[in-house]
């Protein structure tokens, strides 16, 4: 157990903290939460601003240490979040990094560094969610291409993705052939023809994520990672970097919400009410535990080849319930602020919502932890 | 790769573990507990007898003192002696893995007070002298000890919650120092975890339906959650021993009772009419982690100082 830095990681963390403090400042303005090809710009501007800096590849650093005083310090400075760059960064790029071919690699990946290219994930159907192996989109082949029909749903950045990490079905469910087998993992064009997308808008008013209608499109065999009928496994690598990695920045980000708020309660009045400061002594306890069961978890991800373990559920599960309850907190330091839109923090206290059902409800994840952790028989 | 941030045990620190549950489980294995209970039952039973003599029949609630000299010899008290003064010179961290197994086991005594005690207590390190401490309001193990720091002037008899851990109440006593408050939230963690093992092996184990509970998605969730606090206070509780800090042994604590209480809890839930039994060890774990949880910090004052601190 050790968790002191090397010199050359504060190093690290010294020259990020200067060059954040430089360029921070000089970025324009946020753009609205309706405005997606706004938002696009801008999330990818920054990207770009990252790798010019030497910053890019960052998130995938062969040095779990040094992701995370790159998340540590760029959620204390405030600078923009990954937003539309999170599925190439956080889980499809790993995914094709851990699984792909040295072509896919050098085809995929540089684009999304340097904030050119961005992702979004077709794994969810209307009728496979938590089931996600029942997914029944088709692909067949055809020469030297795979022809797909079907149809997703939830995909969030459908309307501004370049690429599509979409799952699947190259052999029919049979007796000899269970719904975990036939599963292929595709990397699809969106701009390919057939393609419809049509947003769906989220209980916080914006579209979020979208329906997607695949009417045969054309995928290249070329884009196919991991062997055809092999995708389940692939999803797995996928799956485990969403939920093993892929929150962790958030962690800090609600320790900088939690002084906030308490900033917010000395200022309004609310901090004399005991309970509620101590619903937030505890919840500052609790988020610095989140942040060292990060460190533990990344660091056993070293131990097992860089793609994170099963304890990315109990992070998952521990972490989005917290985060729910930091803004219910804030909803009562808030008073009849937190009914107000205006407020930043009620549309985020609307957009936690999501966060017990996003990427495995916590139903599953305790599925997940019961059945493959604890070896509890498989449950009904 | 350079050295960096590693938080997993070093192969010395798992070593260390293993070897220390073997010392515990040898000395102080699950007869070794009940007949702990049985012996503190038997002087309640004759305290009852006696109306009114609670403290005589405290008097007669032994400390193994046996058990406390092969803890000694074991090197368990002077884990973190410096080796110039015959210790075994590790830090806090190897220290928190070994509370951890005395957690699990629900070791009886004032094993904290006469750990921080070693080295400055002549025979607390060889478990020849057994130190108690005031914590806030509270002396464990008053009677039995033979050295008490602190002034418990006053002190008054309490007719103990846990069976194994006779109690007086004080006025108001010093608050405990870190390094306590970090031990005390390492035993919870142990007896956490161990409350979740216990509760995954009898839902494999207990049959109905045609078949194990633990097939069942309700039971499935209760162990789910079990694990999860067990191990976010286990990352919390290790992290603030190599950190030392205060606060983040504070809130270590506050989410190592958390998990020690609740698991304990869901752990007699989970053996149904079992688990509400004297002869289960449910209500051991649970006994102790509210008597924990009463030491070291109450969770409303590590509340206020984490508070504080924002
Ligand atoms: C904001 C947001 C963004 C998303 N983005 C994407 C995306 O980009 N790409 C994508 O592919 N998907 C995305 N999703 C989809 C997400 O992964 C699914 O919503 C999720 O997996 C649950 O599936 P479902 O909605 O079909 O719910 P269902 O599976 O229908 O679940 C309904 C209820 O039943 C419970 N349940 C189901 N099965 C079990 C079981 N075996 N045991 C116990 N309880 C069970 C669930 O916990 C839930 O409470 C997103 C979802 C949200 C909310």
């Amino acid at each position: 157990m050790d968790l002191t830095y090397t010199e050359e990681e504060e190093a690290f963390r010294q020259g990020l903290r200067a060059w954040l403090a430089d360029v921070l400042p000089k970025l324009p303005a946020k753009p609205s939460p309706g405005d997606w090809p706004g938002r696009r710009a801008y999330d990818t501007a920054w990207q770009r601003t990252l790798y010019d800096a030497g910053y890019g590849e960052v998130h995938w650093d062969a040095s779990p240490t040094r992701r995370l005083i790159f998340l540590e310090e760029t959620e204390k400075a405030g600078a923009p979040y990954v937003g539309a760059n999170f599925v190439g960064l956080l889980h499809a790029g790993p995914t094709i990094a851990s699984e792909g071919t040295p072509e896919q690699r050098a085809r995929w990946l540089p684009p999304v560094l340097r904030g050119d290219e961005v992702w979004c994930q077709g794994f969810s159907e209307p009728d496979a969610g938590s089931d996600l192996a029942s997914l029944r989109t088709r692909a067949w082949r055809d020469g030297d291409d795979y022809v797909v029909s079907g149809s997703k749903i939830w995909t969030s950045h459908a309307e501004v993705a370049d690429w599509c990490e979409l799952l699947v079905r190259t052999t029919p469910v049979s007796e000899d052939v269970p719904k975990h087998r036939g599963i292929t993992w595709l990397a699809m064009p969106m701009g390919a023809a057939g393609i419809t997308v049509r947003p769906l808008r989220t209980l916080a008013g914006s579209a979020e994520f979208a329906e997607v209608f695949l009417d045969e499109v054309r995928v290249p065999v070329a884009n196919r990672v991991g062997a055809e009928n092999d995708g389940w496994r692939v999803t797995m690598v996928t799956l485990s970097f969403e939920r093993g990695t892929a929150f962790v920045g958030e962690v800090v980000a609600c320790r900088r919400l939690l002084g906030e708020l308490a900033r917010e309660a000395r200022a309004n009045g609310r901090w004399d009410d005991a309970v509620l400061r101590r619903r937030l002594g505890r919840l500052s306890a609790e988020f610095a535990a989140l942040w060292r069961l990060t460190q533990w978890n990344v660091s056993e991800g070293r131990r097992t080849g860089g793609v994170p373990g099963t304890g990315g559920s109990v992070f998952k599960l521990r972490y989005s319930h917290a985060r729910q309850a930091l803004y219910d907190a804030a909803a009562d330091v808030l008073g009849p602020g937190a009914l107000d839109l205006d407020r930043a923090w009620t549309l985020e206290r609307l957009s936690s919502l999501s966060y017990t059902i996003a990427a495995g409800t916590s139903q599953i994840q305790r599925n997940i932890v019961a059945e493959r952790i604890l070896g509890l028989p498989k449950g009904r | 790769m350079s050295r960096a941030v590693d938080f997993q045990l070093t192969d010395d620190q798992k070593a260390l573990k293993r070897g220390i549950r073997d010392v515990l489980e040898g000395r102080f294995g699950r007869d070794a507990l009940r007949a702990a209970v049985d012996a503190a039952d038997a002087a309640a039973a004759a305290a009852d007898v006696d109306a009114g003599a609670v403290a005589d029949a405290l008097e007669t609630l032994r400390l193994d003192r046996e058990l406390w000299r092969a803890l000694g010899d074991a090197g368990f008290f002077s884990l973190c002696v410096p080796e110039s003064a015959g210790g075994v010179g590790l830090g806090l961290p190897e220290a928190v893995l070994a509370f951890e197994e005395a957690g699990r086991v629900l070791l009886p005594g004032p094993a904290v007070a006469t750990f921080l005690a070693a080295g400055e207590v002549e025979g607390a390190a060889a478990g020849e002298v057994v130190v108690t401490a005031v914590d806030g309001g509270l002396v464990p193990w008053l009677a039995e000890a033979d050295v008490v720091r602190g002034n418990a002037a006053g002190a008054v008899a309490v007719r103990s919650v846990d069976p194994l851990t006779p109690l007086h109440r004080v006025p108001d006593g010093p608050l405990a120092p870190t390094a306590a408050v970090l031990l005390l939230a390492a035993e919870q963690l142990g007896s956490a975890a161990r409350t979740c093992e216990a509760a995954v092996q009898y839902a494999q184990d207990r049959q109905q339906f045609g078949g194990p509970v633990g097939r069942f998605q309700a039971v499935q969730h209760l162990c789910a959650d079990m694990l999860v606090r067990a191990e976010t206070a286990r990352a919390a509780v290790y992290a603030a021993a190599v950190t030392g800090d205060p606060l983040e042994a504070l809130g270590a604590k506050l989410l190592a009772d958390d998990a020690a209480v609740r698991n304990a809890r869901d752990c007699l839930q989970a053996h149904g009419g079992m688990g509400f039994t004297w002869e289960s060890d449910v209500h051991l774990h649970l006994k102790r982690a509210w008597v924990r949880a009463g030491l070291g910090r109450t969770a409303a004052r590590a509340e206020e100082e984490l508070a504080a601190a924002l």
